[in-house]
């Protein structure tokens, strides 16, 4: 049997998932959107659980929305699993009068009931019941407590097939206007394969999505306007609001007579002492700008930068034993050179992202699921509103000065598609750490007095574009309409230690399945290219393929005051990491990484130099972070795009910087 | 009154949400609807956006858009 989970957001949602179906989980996405879509089967059955998207609404117009009922309507699950937040009931329960609608057998899930006895709450869940006509179970998803009795019900429920035994919510002219409609547009419904009520609801709302989905006759339309008009008038509000305050309505009452309430609940209280600080006027930026740079000082330097090096040991001397095993095989020397410089070089770089990834997606995932992210969205969200984003987007930007890997992994928390994938066009821009070696040579070689400066302003170069990227996209490519900001601020929890290793470990096996696919591909085909000749022969780095390329986009370059294909070449190799770029640079100069600031001045003037380094700041992201991309913006042909914008950005800007700057200097 | 000018902490009632299409549609989707007791709890550190209490939750909109909602004390 197939049950579909579904809730508001932060309801506990994701926690009871993972309770229910532990590790076995599977992670996909809807066609066409790019809305998660996790399955798993429930622990010892064969019972499969959809967790849907956290919605409040079955509006149609959010994607998440409209693919939650989609889902419901069309795949007709056995049942609907529904969870609801016991300490915020009344919003909750919204959601749940609209899918009692939709006639599939249910039972909702009373989370939370471990807060509920600890404020001295009661909730008659009895009564509640009876009120819904449908099965409540009272959990406690963290606790794990009640969920296999609500197993066991909503396995009943499914075979008995029992549906929502109430679907009047009340009496009076939106009563009339749903009845009228529903039994017009009853054979209509029954052809679309829509549960009639649900459509004659959604119609009495002025759902487009649903008119279109019924096709229905000019004077059906006609009938269905005139009573809807009717009920306006009688009521002296228009449709929406008339739905919304007759389910409210409802709530209400239903509420005041099983809900008994001792005053305020123990972690709303708690969250207000917590946010008289954390969102306090002159504080809450500094505290977030001091939580983040913990964070990153964490990761990026202790941790994850101890667990790094670590991994990189192992691959090491994984690499040093495979190398000798060849050798003492007397394997040809392009399959050794194939396997230690091709393979076990290009994924052995990326996997030492490996750790920062996981270590990051641990602090994020606390940040997160304690709700303090909601927070830094409340507090940063005027400085985004400029660019049109929200303050939803800062976290992943930020992440960006990081690694753009994680970062554009982070973008998943963000609520819009729309959002989503004009966060991941901005962040790129965002300077990335890898790219932290390059500066430091070339402001070492050239500008060593203000090293410090330059770095800065580069760092300063890269947000100003993303600024200007961010106003020019909310003009175009990203016109359309911004979902609204309106967005719950949940009461602060201790997040599940099992979701946060749940989430650690998605984001690791993510991460892995790329490395051994396009990073592998991309890491071989580099390496076939700086291995061989034209003519297929293998030859050091100066007469290779690469070099042959190289030599061919070097007078791209001319502009920027610099023509040289070792420079290129490096360039080129920047692909697959950033950290290359040195690297290459130092071995077709002939030279070690020290003595390479000194090379580096027969090639450059302090302007080129400046002028490369705005390019590398802006050009394509490495071959790891476009994987990253092309899986969260689900195209390739967007994703193509994106490259070529920044090639074309890194150049115009650097040609511009060389040019202007050589009328000055 | 609208929403954006009620004085921080004191409760209000709504009377009208106005505004259209998403947002509006969004607002009283988070229960704030006609007759809902509703008070602004702060004001982010930037002046916008809002933080508001119904309903026993907390929800955040921005300054604009509570000015499409009218309130009466």
């Amino acid at each position: 049997m197939k049950f579909a989970l579904v809730g508001n957001q932060n309801c506990g949602k994701t926690t009871l998932f993972n309770q229910l179906t532990g590790s076995n989980q599977h992670v996909g996405n809807f066609p066409g959107v790019t809305v998660d879509s996790k399955e798993g089967l429930i622990q010892k059955r064969q019972d499969i659980v959809v967790d849907l998207p956290g919605i409040y609404s079955l509006s149609p117009y959010t994607n998440e929305e409209i693919v939650t009922r989609d889902f419901i309507i069309k795949e007709k699950p056995d049942a609907i699993l529904n969870i609801v937040d016991a300490t915020n009931i009344e919003r909750n329960l919204y959601l749940s009068m609209q899918l009692m609608e939709l006639h599939v057998p249910m039972v909702i899930a009373l989370n939370m009931m471990d807060e509920i006895r600890e404020n001295g709450t009661s909730i008659d869940i009895h009564q509640l019941s009876q009120e819904l006509g449908l099965p409540i179970i009272p959990i406690s998803a963290i606790k794990n407590e009640g969920v296999a009795e609500l197993i066991h019900s909503v396995v009943e429920v499914a075979k008995e097939k029992r549906y929502p035994s109430r679907i009047d919510f009340c009496s009076g002219p939106v009563h009339r206007a749903i009845h009228g409609i529903s039994h017009l547009i009853e054979d209509h419904a029954s052809a679309a394969g829509v549960p009639p009520r649900f459509a004659a609801t959604k119609l009495v709302e002025g759902d487009q999505p649903m008119r279109d989905e019924l096709h229905l006759t000019a004077n059906e339309l006609d009938m269905i306007e005139h009573s809807v008009l009717e009920m306006e008038q009688e009521l002296e509000t228009d449709r929406e609001a008339a739905l919304a305050d007759m389910r409210y309505t409802f709530i209400e009452d239903t509420c005041a007579k099983v809900v008994k309430k001792k005053g305020e609940s123990k972690s709303y209280l708690r969250s207000i002492a917590i946010d008289n600080v954390l969102t306090h006027k002159y504080f809450a930026i500094p505290i977030f700008i001091g939580i983040m740079l913990t964070i990153f000082w964490l990761t990026f330097s202790v941790i994850g930068a101890y667990l790094s090096d670590v991994l990189a040991i192992i691959v090491d001397t994984i690499t040093l034993n495979v190398d000798q095993f060849l050798t003492n095989a007397q394997i040809n020397p392009v399959v050794h050179s194939l396997i230690i410089d091709g393979a076990f070089a290009g994924v052995g770089s990326v996997l030492s992202f490996l750790p920062i990834i996981v270590v990051l997606f641990f602090f994020l995932s606390i940040l997160e699921d304690s709700g303090y992210m909601a927070r830094v969205a409340f507090v940063m969200d005027k400085l985004l509103r400029k660019i049109g984003l929200s303050g939803r987007s800062f976290v992943p930007m930020l992440i960006g000065f990081g690694c753009t890997v994680p970062a554009v992994m982070a973008t998943r928390t963000l609520s819009s598609e729309r959002d989503r994938k004009m966060t991941i066009f901005l962040t790129p821009f965002m300077s990335c750490s890898a790219k932290l070696p390059i500066y430091a040579v070339f402001t070492y070689a050239f500008f060593p007095k203000y090293q410090g400066l330059v770095m800065i302003s580069l760092y300063l170069i890269g947000i100003l574009i993303g600024i200007l990227g961010g106003l020019v996209f909310k003009k175009t490519a990203f016109k359309g309409k911004p979902v609204p900001f309106v967005m719950e601020l949940p009461n602060y929890r201790l997040p599940g230690l099992k979701s946060v290793m749940l989430l650690m470990w998605d984001k690791a096996k993510d991460f892995l399945t790329k490395a051994f696919t396009i990073i592998f591909v991309s890491s071989i085909v580099i390496w076939f290219l700086q291995t061989f000749d034209f003519r297929f022969n293998m030859v050091d780095g100066s007469s290779s393929m690469l070099a042959a390329i190289g030599k061919i986009i070097a007078p791209v370059f001319q502009p920027m005051g610099f023509n040289d294909w070792r420079v290129s070449t490096a360039l080129i190799t920047g692909f697959t990491a950033k950290e290359a770029v040195v690297s290459t640079l130092a071995i077709l100069l002939g030279t070690s990484p020290a003595e390479l600031p000194n090379l580096l001045q027969t090639i450059f003037t302090p302007l080129s130099a400046f002028s490369f380094l705005v390019f590398t700041l802006l050009y394509t992201p490495c071959v790891a972070a476009i994987s990253a991309i092309k899986r969260e913006l689900q195209s390739s042909w967007m994703t193509l795009c994106l490259i070529l914008l920044q090639c074309s950005i890194a150049w115009l800007f650097a040609v511009l910087i060389y040019q202007v700057g050589g009328i000055f200097l | 009154m609208t929403l954006d000018q009620l004085p921080v902490g004191q409760e209000a009632t709504v009377t009208v949400v106005g505004g259209q299409g998403a947002l509006r549609r969004r607002l009283l989707d988070m229960g704030i609807t006609p007759k809902t007791k509703i008070q602004i709890r702060k004001v982010a550190p930037l002046g916008d956006p809002i933080e508001l209490r119904l309903r026993g939750y907390l929800l955040t909109i921005r300054k604009e858009d509570a000015q499409q909602i009218e309130v009466e004390l």
